[in-house]
């Protein structure tokens, strides 16, 4: 089993710490892993995306041209990885923000309203995790069960008082996926 | 000892602290500056020196020093920083002494961008500045990699006086994987050709000035003598599927990994293919190469991240014995794995073998 | 009894320094490097730290100069020696490093590496010999070069509208907060030669009670590359240069006068 995971979205949505959460995760688990980040001149506010391999044997190339699962969290993001989703695949969409449709009947799709579902939760910055239980819900690329504990433990010292506030959104993401989608 | 998760720049930052390193000096330039910053906090806390110096030029010019005060030192820096440091470099291998440079290469020439490249080999694997020498160069392909090699050249630098680069590019110093880090090393004592003051011994000089030929000449064949010893006992690579393989993909660091990536799909389709990685970049791992080509390797396939510089070291082993191609990638594109798997059904095309003659 | 030839015995007037080996200099005639040599060297045996000491020599016509000082030594590359007493110093704490260099050396090839060594503070001393031109490759033009002055490569000599002025770098490093001493003297009178050596012993004292960066200029003669005979040389730094390049204290800072007073 070979998952590669692709987080996509502005700088400052949290796409790069959702990746590095996937990635100590199912180091956790004791798979292989490879975490990459796009990396360029901007600091804020430009586009960020990030590629994380899971893998039960080594991993060799960590730069894949498809991948199985896109987590798109802006409408860029959704126009360049859309198509870039290996049939059979998972599209995860930010649909509070992304105006696109997937325009592929090959892939399972999850309509996710993350950014105004984190807003009731209380903080936008939530829609990350909400984003990852949801894609978690449909395509177990870790358990879910550590994610929780990889995120118990990962959490920034100075963002601890929020762990019970992410968890939750784990639960929202996971929530919001099984409405749409049953898994086998 | 548990695996960690860690950036390639950290992880080689930390490994050099591991390994004993005591003086850092270094200037920042993407995408090393993690490593830099890595170090500015924890030479620190260690109580030995980290020095943000105000140019590359400065910054190696500190390392020789040290160098000569007989401390464990090194730089790091990105292509454009490393050709201001060829000065140094220079004066360092004259003055036979150990250090260690990382290169995390970046796309060129010029200011060119801060992506993945290897634009650099010609650079450190021919000299690295003027005059007759060649520097040790080691290059990783993984995290962890990345931490032995780190360990590795600085006990070569030790054991050769000489210089050793590690180089890598932004894809492995950006890149996070699980990776266990050693214990930390006790600081080794100043060696005994050390210029740290003459207490109760004849004064020592470190030069590079060697005015007559006689000298000069001596010195040269004396570097030589050593850089032999290097090339024949030094010789690293890693290989995979290679048993049976009549194709052989030859690619290091990035290139090399994403080409492991090509190998385990030409086997999927039945093609016998198979990676040789060097691990060292000088010494070329020659001769593992020649005996490969004398063991049924039909053609091979040398995938750089630029317009073909290691080739010219495949060439000079394999002369015009097999075909030699390049996929070559320029500018800090990365080569998929899909893109070159092309290019090795072409050439098994090329050299008859299909599916059906190999399965 | 003492005779008068047993107290001319006993009386050492004039040793060869400690600091100095036997090797004989290869410095022109009337140079007067070898003075500053000398005066350095004194300075390290008068403080005795000649076996905790190390000499980071120029490119230029020091470039020997590790021969003539019995002191461990380094060779830098040209303009670099900053630097590199830099990662020595750094890396040996209690050693006392010091650079001397040449005005090409120095005030050219190498301004950035002098300025951020004086901007980190680091605890090195320099020893700025400016002679106005570059010696060792045969006489052309230097920052330091007098506006008019002939040079190989200024042959009509210096034009300010083509080559700019000379630079007072002393002056320019005496602006700088980690500079804790910064002098000119000058080598052309045996008042000013002992002024010299007074302005070396308490630029060394700065960095053994680690104040800073401290560094003395010391104006020299070259009468090959000049055209002028030693004599008529030493004459020229009074008329031509000392007017340029004043002798004065650009600064002493606090920590230096109080070491000064409390010894």
């Amino acid at each position: 089993m070979e998952e590669a995971v692709i987080f996509a979205g502005f700088g400052g949505q949290g796409v790069l710490f959702s990746g590095q959460l996937l990635a100590h995760a199912a180091m956790a688990e004791g798979k292989y892993v490879t975490w990459i980040p796009s990396y360029g001149p901007e600091m804020r506010g430009g586009t960020a995306n990030c590629t994380v391999v899971v893998s039960d044997e080594p991993i060799g190339s960590p730069l894949v041209s498809r991948y199985s699962v896109a987590v798109v969290f802006n409408n860029p993001s959704m126009l360049k990885y859309r198509s870039l989703v290996k049939p059979g695949g998972l599209l995860v969409v930010n649909t509070s923000i992304v105006e696109a449709v997937a325009e592929r009947d090959d892939i399972t799709v999850l309509s996710i309203p993350a950014t105004s579902s984190a807003s009731d939760l209380g903080e936008v910055k939530l829609a990350n995790m909400i984003m990852c239980g949801a894609m978690l819900a449909a395509r177990p690329v870790v358990s879910v069960d550590t994610l929780r504990s990889t995120l118990t433990a990962k959490l920034p010292g100075g963002k601890r008082h929020l762990l019970e506030v992410n968890l939750r959104a784990v639960e929202e993401g996971i929530a919001l996926a099984r409405g749409q989608f049953m898994p086998a | 000892m548990t695996a960690q998760l860690m950036k390639g720049n950290v992880a080689i930052a930390e490994a050099a602290v591991r390994a004993g390193l005591q003086a850092y000096f270094g200037y920042p330039i993407t995408p090393q500056t993690e490593l830099l910053e890595h170090l500015a906090m924890r030479m620190v806390e260690l109580d030995r020196v980290f020095v943000q110096a105000e140019s590359e030029v400065a910054a190696i010019n500190m390392v020789y020093g040290a160098a000569c005060a007989g401390v464990r030192t090194m730089t790091s820096s990105s292509s454009p920083g490393v050709s201001l440091m060829q000065e140094g470099f220079s004066y360092i291998a004259a003055s036979e002494i150990p250090c260690v440079i990382v290169d995390m290469m970046r796309g060129g020439p010029g200011l060119g961008n801060i992506q993945p490249s290897q634009g650099d080999y010609f650079q450190v694997t021919r000299s690295a500045g003027h005059g007759d020498y060649r520097p040790i160069v080691l290059g990783p392909a993984s995290v962890q990699e990345a931490i032995d090699l780190t360990i590795l050249a600085f006990d070569l630098a030790d054991k050769y006086r000489h210089l050793v680069f590690v180089v890598g590019d932004g894809l492995i110093g950006q890149m996070m994987e699980p990776a266990v880090m050693p214990e930390m090393r006790p600081i080794r004592p100043h060696p005994d050709w050390a210029v740290d003051g003459a207490v109760g011994r004849p004064k020592r000089i470190i030069t590079s000035l060697n005015l007559t030929t006689e000298g000069c000449e001596q010195a040269n064949k004396r570097i030589q003598a050593r850089l032999q010893i290097i090339r024949e006992n030094e010789q690293r690579s890693a290989e995979y599927d290679t048993e049976d393989a009549r194709i052989l993909i030859i690619g290091y660091g990035t290139a090399g990994r994403v080409a492991q990536s090509s190998v385990k799909m030409a086997r999927q389709m039945g093609l016998p293919v198979g990676l040789l990685r060097p691990i060292t970049l000088w010494p070329f791992p020659e001769d593992r190469l020649r005996s490969l080509v004398d063991n049924g390797v039909e053609a091979i396939l040398v995938v750089e991240m630029n317009a073909g510089q290691m080739i010219e070291d495949v060439r000079l082993v394999v002369g015009r014995d097999v075909p030699v191609e390049l996929h070559g990638r320029m500018g800090g594109a990365v080569p998929l794995p899909d893109d070159i798997v092309e290019q090795v059904q072409e050439i098994a095309a090329q050299i008859g073998l299909t599916r059906a003659s190999v399965v | 009894m003492v005779t008068l030839q047993d107290e001319l015995v006993r009386t050492v007037v004039y040793e060869h320094p400690k600091a100095l080996t036997e090797v004989p200099t290869h410095y022109c005639p009337g140079c007067t490097h070898g003075i500053a040599h000398r005066l350095v060297a004194e300075v390290i045996d008068e403080l005795d730290i000649r076996e905790h000491t190390v000499v980071v020599v120029p490119v230029g016509c020091a470039v020997f100069a590790y021969d003539y000082f019995n002191l461990d030594g380094v060779e830098a590359p040209h303009g670099r020696a900053p630097a590199m007493a830099t990662g020595i110093k750094r890396s040996l704490r209690d050693r006392i490093v010091f650079t001397y260099q040449g005005d090409g050396d120095l005030a050219a090839i190498g301004t950035a590496e002098i300025i951020h060594a004086a901007a980190r503070g680091e605890n090195i001393t320099t020893v700025f010999i400016n002679n106005a031109i570059y010696g060792m490759t045969g006489g052309q033009m230097a920052p330091t070069t007098l506006p008019g002055q002939q040079t190989t490569s200024s042959p009509r000599g210096r034009d300010i509208r083509l080559a700019g002025n000379p630079l007072r770098i002393t002056e320019l490093l005496a602006q700088i907060d980690g500079t804790c001493y910064a002098v000119r003297r000058s080598l052309h009178s045996v008042r000013e030669i002992r002024r010299a050596k007074k302005a070396l012993m308490t630029a060394f004292r700065t960095q053994v009670n680690g104040l800073g960066f401290s560094i003395v200029e010391l104006l020299s003669s070259c009468p090959t590359n000049w055209g002028i005979t030693p004599p008529d040389s030493l004459k020229w730094i009074e008329d031509n240069m000392v007017p340029f390049y004043p002798l004065n204290d650009f600064k002493v800072s606090d920590s230096v006068l109080t070491m000064e007073s409390g010894a």
